[in-house]
């Protein structure tokens, strides 16, 4: 059986975040693959080992621009087996339904190796948090869809997950192929060992332009996004914070804090 | 006001209709003709009643149950209810964004999730959301003809209608999809008294610095009336349950008032609560973060400083 993952490409959480021209500013400096993808990762790979040796290969994808292929590298150190980049200047801009296009024809491309059984995704990726890309991708792949994994497990051809939503606590089934998005609370992501860095090196990436993968241009990328971002600016700090160090009477000023701004 | 229709998709829970749905439907009178989508069992005449006060001139009702669950159906019934909107709203919820996600899908509209608002300029509907962990507005067109927009709770005043409608109900019929999920087992999460966290005004939140005593917090929440938080740290200790994880993988909160004790104010935290209105915090440690974007911060022991708060508090109420 062959796994996916999807990876994306993503502002470090602790950087400086902004936007350029209506876009998520990314650079490698400060670039790294979603942290939650981690998570999907990792799923994948436990999903693999628990079955016979040779028996599951994980793929990685991600798509993005040229800097996005840090993404898969890290998938490689952390121990998949293949890389996938899809990379084209044609997709810049796309929003998420160009974008599960991409990654379903990327999927597919896979698929003449041989069966896709699972798709695993993240739940949100950190940097837009829309959480619309794993729905988007099921539906272009026309799979079934087990979202918000907090546990997955897979048996006779029947992924089974358990889902925590606010209001209730559900277990779904269906039968694969099927894509499946994990929360953080799937599992524990490893961390690359220096073995496996060291492996990761030689492991090569494999990457794949719009034509390769038989994606029309026009279907993707800024002109056809169905959403444009037309002004974005940072958030002025907040004016006038107050900071007291509490020496017998700090909770008697938070409570007068509260009372004068009528908050309480 | 224009002659456009916008839909609003009702959250409720057993009958009742969470907050949230009515600051939609103010919403949706700020840009048209609203009319209200009720899926699962039969509206309660009350509900019907209370969204008409809302300016919901027809609730179109899709009797389909539990199958609502299913994002892939409640999509297909939703596009039936909403085939004559310009606009659709829902609430932001994980559901409801892969709700929005299919029905984009079916019908080649545009979406944005985690709205604070929306308006129409010149024929389309503009989009406005802080992004980042509340440290960037950004504002987005949605370039098709048809519209999405889950909007986030508390964004929105709710206020009734000038003149109330007498909402009339129509049914609906869809046509629903096969699906190739099977929800096996639903187990509810029992309802905590007061207001759910993501709705609330109000909301307390404990960390790692309670120490699994969440006693002071909940006082506090109390005497403010409002929701209790906390952060995953102490979701993961098991100290109080999932559902009350503030953050970036957790509930997303707007309220007026948050109040941070004992929470060192992760990125991953602040990502779920930066947009509150005032935030005040409680940390012994002078340096953490969550000073950064505190308004107004007590370097204290949460248990020296909430106590005495509490008391004042209780004092002002009374007085
Ligand atoms: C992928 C991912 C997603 C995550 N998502 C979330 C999320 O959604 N929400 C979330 O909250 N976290 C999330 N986290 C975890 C997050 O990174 C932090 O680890 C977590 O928020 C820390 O919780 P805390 O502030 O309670 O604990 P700590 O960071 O340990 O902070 C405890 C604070 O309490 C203070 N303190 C101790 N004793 C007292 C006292 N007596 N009185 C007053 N103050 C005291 C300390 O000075 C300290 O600042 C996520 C992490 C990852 C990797
Ligand atoms: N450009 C991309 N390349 C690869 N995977 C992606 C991309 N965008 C989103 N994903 C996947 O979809 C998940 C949810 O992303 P999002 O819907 O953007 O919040 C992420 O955790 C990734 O696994």
């Amino acid at each position: 059986m062959r796994i996916v993952v999807t990876v994306k490409f993503v502002p470090d959480l602790q950087s400086q975040r902004s936007f350029t021209d209506g876009t998520v500013t990314r650079t490698a400096d400060d670039g790294t693959m979603n942290e939650l993808d981690e998570n999907a990762v990792e799923a994948a790979l436990q999903l693999k080992e628990s079955l016979p040796e040779g028996e599951a290969e994980v793929y990685a994808i991600t798509v993005g621009g040229p800097d996005a292929v840090a993404a898969v590298r890290k998938a490689l150190q952390l121990g998949v087996d293949h890389a996938v980049h899809v990379c084209d200047e044609a997709i810049a801009g796309s929003d998420v339904f160009g974008t599960a296009r991409v990654l379903a024809a990327a999927v597919r491309q896979i698929e003449k190796d041989g069966p896709v059984g699972l798709v695993i995704t993240g739940m949100a990726a950190l940097d837009g948090l829309t959480s619309m890309l794993p729905t988007a991708l099921a539906a272009q792949l026309d799979i079934a869809q087990l979202t918000l994994a907090s546990t997955l497990a897979v048996a006779d051809g029947v992924a089974t997950i358990e889902r925590h939503l606010p209001d209730a606590h559900e277990t779904v089934t269906a039968k694969l192929p099927a894509l499946v998005s994990v929360t953080d609370e799937a599992n524990k992501p490893r961390y690359p060992n220096f073995k496996l860095i060291m492996a990761a090196r030689s492991k090569p990436v494999t990457t794949l332009s719009l034509a390769d993968i038989g994606v029309d241009r026009a279907q993707v990328g800024a002109m056809a996004s169905r959403t444009t971002v037309i002004e974005a600016s940072p958030q002025p700090p907040r004016e006038n914070r107050l900071k007291v160090t509490d020496t017998g009477d700090g909770g008697t000023h938070l409570a007068q804090f509260l009372i004068e701004r009528g908050l309480a | 006001m224009t002659d456009t229709i916008v839909a609003v998709l009702v959250e409720h829970r057993n009958h009742e209709i969470a907050q949230p749905t009515f600051e939609a439907l103010t919403l949706a009178r700020s840009i048209g003709r609203p009319v209200a989508v009720w899926m699962g069992q039969e509206p309660p005449a009350d509900a019907v009643a209370a969204l008409g006060e809302f300016g919901a001139q027809e609730v179109r009702v899709l009797a389909i149950g539990e199958r609502a669950r299913h994002p892939k159906t409640a999509s297909a019934a939703l596009a039936a209810a909403a085939g004559d909107a310009a606009l659709v709203l829902v609430v932001s919820t994980f559901l409801t964004k892969e709700i929005a996600t299919h029905l984009a899908i079916a019908t080649d509209a545009g979406v944005v999730v985690d709205a604070a608002g929306a308006d129409m300029v010149d024929g389309r509907v503009e989009v406005r959301q802080t992004v980042f962990g509340a440290t960037w507005n950004v504002r987005t067109r949605i370039n098709a003809d048809r519209a999405i927009v889950a909007v986030l709770p508390n964004t929105t005043k709710a206020t009734p209608a000038d003149t109330a409608a007498v909402a009339e109900v129509v049914d609906v019929v869809a046509a629903l999809p096969d699906v190739r999920e099977s929800i096996d087992a639903v187990v509810p999460v029992a309802r905590e008294e007061g207001v759910p966290l993501s709705e609330a005004a109000v909301v307390v939140a404990g960390g790692r610095g309670t120490n699994g005593d969440y006693t002071l917090v909940r006082e506090l929440a109390d005497v403010l009336s409002g929701a209790v938080g906390a952060s995953r740290d102490a979701t993961d200790e098991g100290w109080i349950s999932h559902e009350h994880m503030v953050g970036q993988t957790g509930v997303t909160v707007t309220p007026a008032l948050y109040v941070a004790c004992g929470i060192s104010g992760a990125v991953h935290h602040r990502g779920g609560m930066q947009a509150s209105g005032t935030i005040v915090a409680v940390n012994i440690d002078p340096d953490a973060p969550i000073f950064e974007i505190a308004d107004f911060g007590v370097v204290g022991d949460l248990n020296d400083v909430l106590p005495q708060a509490i008391d004042a508090l209780r004092a002002h109420r009374q007085g």
